[in-house]
């Protein structure tokens, strides 16, 4: 039989990655050889360069403006995972009851932000933002009476808060989808039998739903930091001329890159920041893996 | 500070909350119930306010646009403070460019096709190696796993210096080829594939097989049907990725006839500064196409999205 069919039973997997494999080397394989050349050239556009050695490097660190957009980037993916994954994992809980119908609407409306584009979210915002006006304002002065004459897009102070609380709007019910589905699978004998033996709603919580849900919520956490660190498009719109905030409050990290390779045509540049976010990504996901990887043995 | 609605709904709303308390058996679930479903309505409406107020925002006169957060009240909505004016002008005044004039449906279009091209190419393109890798036994699988794994692990923001500088050496800069290929075949897509064909029992394939089915004919007619609620969600996640994608189109696409909505609506921001209610009205088209695929494709979307997740 395997001499009959032998040509068909070790069928050729070039047959259907082709297409992964050519598309993989000729767009990430070369492009990112080729981002290690470029971060050690000087390029007016994307034609003429010019070896510098670390000069890229040694310029960027030494840039106020790039420690701004980290700091901003890091205050931005801190609130990202310490604000808005415990909200969603909150909602994500009080979902998780008894089956209802109920539950796959509201589901379904929390998620829909989802569907907006961060730039489009930019754009909305930036208008539910104005002084005296603005919807995010009006809201602020019915709850608590201030906040109406605030303007928060163009007070370096308040340009932070302003991107954290469109991220919370934007992002918290996307989380909230994967801790859901996460809940949806902890076997409920355990939970059960952990009330039996006398423990309370926290004790439960603690010890056997989050134990349960890590898996996940590594996933979720790391995502998140990934997604943060590349927070570009948001505050691209939000801020007027879309110049990232007033004293570059509101700059991240791509923003900044994405101003030196293409406003100022240094790609060079543009490929050094690139690795130094990506450094930056790797560094912190790899103490995320290893933070649940220690949590584990204890 | 005076006392507004939104306080009298929370008062109110704890009120009930505690004659609950008071007027049920200390057993009942009643008011934790409640409460439950109380937050969770709360946090439906904050979600849906801006939506609310956008659909509003689009179609007040630019007159009274600052007037009211809403709707004006019937009798003002009757004497024309609701209009269909923002969208008017927004679809017939053309922008002014090197092309000549462009309108806004020019835009739209762009978008349309350019996000229905991707889904098409990524979906052939995605399923064929995520059959691949869950069907196919080969040399250096596991080794080619792990490199996509890497691969998605780096910020794509570091590719596109580089990438641009290679599109223009190529000559696809100001195309669409290159915004559709260099992501058509991408780990993350070959990995649902991979999850959802994994399953699919091989005594199927082997039949197949047997009955003398080339390989390119039992990924295409016995697979690709049992894999249909995977390729649903997977075509949202396409036409989402490039209806919204803002960076691709802003630095590859340089004639103004070729931009795509994302561009042409930041752009807007300065050509009808003030007008508030004419890129308003711009942002809820662009919301809508995306919103109807989403509504019919959620199920599959949501089941897909979870997924890679939850059993990986």
């Amino acid at each position: 039989m395997a001499s009959k069919y032998g040509r068909q039973l070790t069928p050729n997997p070039l047959v259907f990655l082709w297409p992964y494999l050519i598309v993989s080397s000729v767009f990430f394989l070369y492009p990112l050889f080729n981002a290690l050349l470029l971060a050690f050239q000087q390029t007016n556009g994307p034609v003429t360069k010019e070896w510098i050695g670390l000069k890229n490097f040694s310029f960027i660190l030494t840039d106020p403006v790039f420690y701004k957009a980290l700091k901003n980037t890091a205050i931005f993916a801190f609130f990202s995972i310490f604000l808005q994954l415990p909200i969603s994992l909150g909602l994500a809980m009080l979902l998780n009851v008894a089956k209802s119908k109920a539950k796959g609407l509201f589901r379904l409306l929390i998620f829909s932000p989802q569907l907006v584009g961060p730039i489009f979210v930019g754009i909305m915002f930036s208008v539910m933002f104005t002084k005296r006006y603005g919807l995010v304002n009006k809201f602020f002065q019915e709850l608590s009476g201030w906040g109406l004459e605030v303007d928060w897009l163009s007070n370096p102070h308040l340009a932070m808060p302003a991107l954290v609380l469109i991220a919370l709007w934007l992002y918290a019910g996307f989380n909230m989808i994967y801790f859901l589905a996460a809940l949806q699978n902890v076997d409920e004998s355990l939970k059960e039998a952990a009330a039996i033996d006398g423990a309370g709603k926290w004790q439960i919580f603690w010890h056997v739903t989050l134990p349960a849900i890590k898996p996940v919520t590594t996933f979720v956490v790391i995502m998140s930091t990934i997604g943060s660190f590349q927070l570009f498009e948001l505050p691209y719109n939000l801020f007027p001329n879309q110049n990232f905030g007033p004293d570059n409050s509101g700059l991240t990290i791509v923003g900044y890159l994405y101003i030196k390779a293409f406003r100022n045509s240094d790609l060079g540049l543009g490929a050094a920041v690139g690795w130094i976010l990506t450094f930056i990504i790797m560094a912190i996901s790899l103490l995320q893996v290893r933070a649940s990887g220690t949590l584990k043995e204890t | 500070m005076p006392i507004s609605p939104l306080h009298v709904t929370l008062i109110l709303g704890l009120l009930v909350f505690v004659a609950l308390k008071l007027f049920t058996q200390s057993g009942s679930k009643l008011p934790s119930t409640y409460l439950r479903w109380a937050i969770l309505s709360s946090v439906c409406a904050l979600v849906l306010t801006p939506f609310a107020w956008l659909i509003c925002s689009a179609f007040r006169h630019p007159d009274v646009f600052n007037d009211y957060t809403f709707l004006p009240p019937l009798q003002k909505m009757l004497e024309g403070e609701i209009t269909l004016g923002n969208f008017h002008r927004l679809l017939t005044n053309p922008q002014q460019t090197v092309a000549g004039e462009v309108y806004f449906l020019q835009y739209l279009f762009n978008s349309i096709f350019l996000a229905c091209a991707t889904t098409i190419v990524q979906l052939l393109f995605c399923s064929m190696g995520g059959y691949a890798l869950a069907k196919l036994d080969f040399a250096g699988k596991k080794l080619l796993m792990l490199f996509m794994l890497g691969t998605m692990m780096l910020p794509g923001m570091i590719l596109l210096a580089p990438l641009y500088e290679m599109l223009v050496r190529i000559g696809w800069i100001d195309t669409y080829w290159g915004l559709i290929i260099p992501g058509s075949a991408n780990a993350f897509g070959m990995f649902l594939f991979r999850q959802a064909t994994v399953g699919i029992p091989n005594d199927l394939i082997e039949a197949g097989r047997m009955d003398g089915c080339s390989e390119f004919k039992i990924y295409w007619s016995l697979i690709m049907p049992l894999v249909r609620p995977m390729s649903g969600a997977f075509c949202l996640i396409c036409f989402l990725g490039s209806w919204n994608n803002f960076l691709g189109p802003q630095i590859f696409i340089q004639s103004p006839e070729k931009l795509t909505i994302p561009v042409i609506l930041s752009q807007y921001l300065d050509v009808y500064k003030q007008e508030y209610g004419v890129f308003l009205a711009g942002t809820l088209i662009a919301i809508i196409p995306p919103a109807i695929l989403f509504f019919t494709l959620q199920k599959e979307f949501i089941a897909g999205l979870t997924s890679g997740a939850v059993k990986g």
